[in-house]
């Protein structure tokens, strides 16, 4: 066990002129999460901290937040593999605060659903008694972007977020590709053209900082490359819309 | 509307374009038979000029440079600011810009071929 200072924002957009940080100790032992850390703050020393959380377990996404300035999930993040006596939590960055740790996520989840991110395809209204067949290696195209979660560290840990608002952001321009190549998906011509755009996904940097702090190891840097290289015609190839197959006897 | 994909394909052609024709420029500078410094001679510089082939070349680099240069100029700015006056504004600047120093540029090739 030892002890550990935890230094949190506090701002209250509606009431304070300027941020503060509050310190807390707290004893933390070897499995305590920065999120446990937090809630013991919150239910044994100021009630009023706000923070989202919910699973408790890398699923929901929720208690993204800066923790020593990077982004992380405070449920994912156990407190001695900081190696610091001194936390700081912070809001995630790129995102507006909507009071201390809680950040809004409206223009992220607005970027998400700008990118369609469900099937496209006409023949899905006749689907009854049919399926469509999927090779594995088809499936190994999208699945590491289908297990993004939506927790926004992406798009915290973006440069490009950081200047230009416009930027779909790094988690949406992967959702973008996840759809984009899924053979069951017929709607590639429509899909490029929100991304073909001056503040899509020709802005990337490339600095990779999005899939290094993926948590759940989502490659968001290799969507966004392979979707230019989509663009650009090198792997057009590669995607063949799968059709509708009778499963009926 | 030019895509922004045919933009930026043209934006990487130019690059790997202007650094196979620099590299063609210095070769020119120092595989010269009086060497490098010789080559840089008022005299050897304007015959440069007068041969159509290498006032080509260094047309071709003007060119593809200005709008390389041009083009990324754009893309910073948009980065550092956004908003749609700005946007049409950058993009009007930098599309002046890159005709103006091509013309002045092309203006300097033609007179210096023809002393």
């Amino acid at each position: 066990m030892k002890r550990v200072r935890i230094r949190v924002f506090r701002y209250n957009p509606a009431h304070d002129s300027s941020a503060r940080y509050d310190e807390f100790e707290v004893e933390a032992e070897r499995w305590t999460t920065v999120l446990d850390a937090l809630l013991y703050i919150k239910a044994h020393r100021d009630h009023s901290i706000a923070l989202r959380y919910s699973c408790r377990m890398a699923s929901c996404g929720s208690c993204g937040m800066m923790i020593n300035g990077i982004p992380r999930l405070a449920c994912y993040t156990k407190v001695y593999e900081l190696e610091s006596d001194v936390i700081t939590c912070r809001p995630l960055a790129n995102f507006p605060i909507i009071r201390d740790l809680a950040a809004d996520f409206g223009a992220f989840f607005a970027k998400h659903k700008s990118m369609k991110p469900y099937i496209i395809n006409d023949s899905v209204d006749s689907i009854d008694g049919k399926e469509f067949i999927q090779k594995p290696e088809e499936v190994d195209k999208y699945l590491q972007f289908s297990y993004c979660i939506k927790c926004g560290l992406c798009y915290a840990a973006c440069p490009t977020v950081a200047t230009d608002k416009r930027f779909p952001g790094p988690q949406a321009l992967a959702q973008m590709y996840r759809y984009l190549i899924d053979s069951r998906d017929a709607a590639t011509d429509e899909r490029l053209k929100v991304v073909d755009d001056r503040h899509g996904v020709w802005r990337c940097h490339f600095a990779g900082s999005c899939s290094m702090v993926c948590p759940k190891g989502v490659d968001p840097a290799l969507g966004i490359q392979l979707l230019r290289a989509y663009l650009l015609g090198m792997n057009r190839g590669s995607k063949v819309v799968a059709e509708l197959y009778s499963n009926k006897k | 509307m030019v895509r922004e994909s045919s933009i930026m394909k043209i934006h990487y052609y130019t690059g790997i374009a202007a650094i196979v024709l620099v590299a063609i420029h210095i070769m020119f500078r120092l595989t010269v038979p009086d060497g490098y410094s010789a080559s840089l001679e008022y005299e050897n510089v304007i015959a440069n000029y007068k041969n159509v082939s290498y006032a080509l070349v260094l047309e071709l680099i003007l060119v593809t440079v200005a709008v390389h240069g041009f083009n990324g100029l754009r893309v910073i700015l948009l980065e550092l600011r956004q908003g749609d006056a700005w946007e049409s504004a950058v993009k009007w600047l930098c599309v002046g810009g890159a005709v103006a120093v091509i013309a002045y540029g092309t203006r300097t090739i033609i007179l210096a071929g023809m002393m």
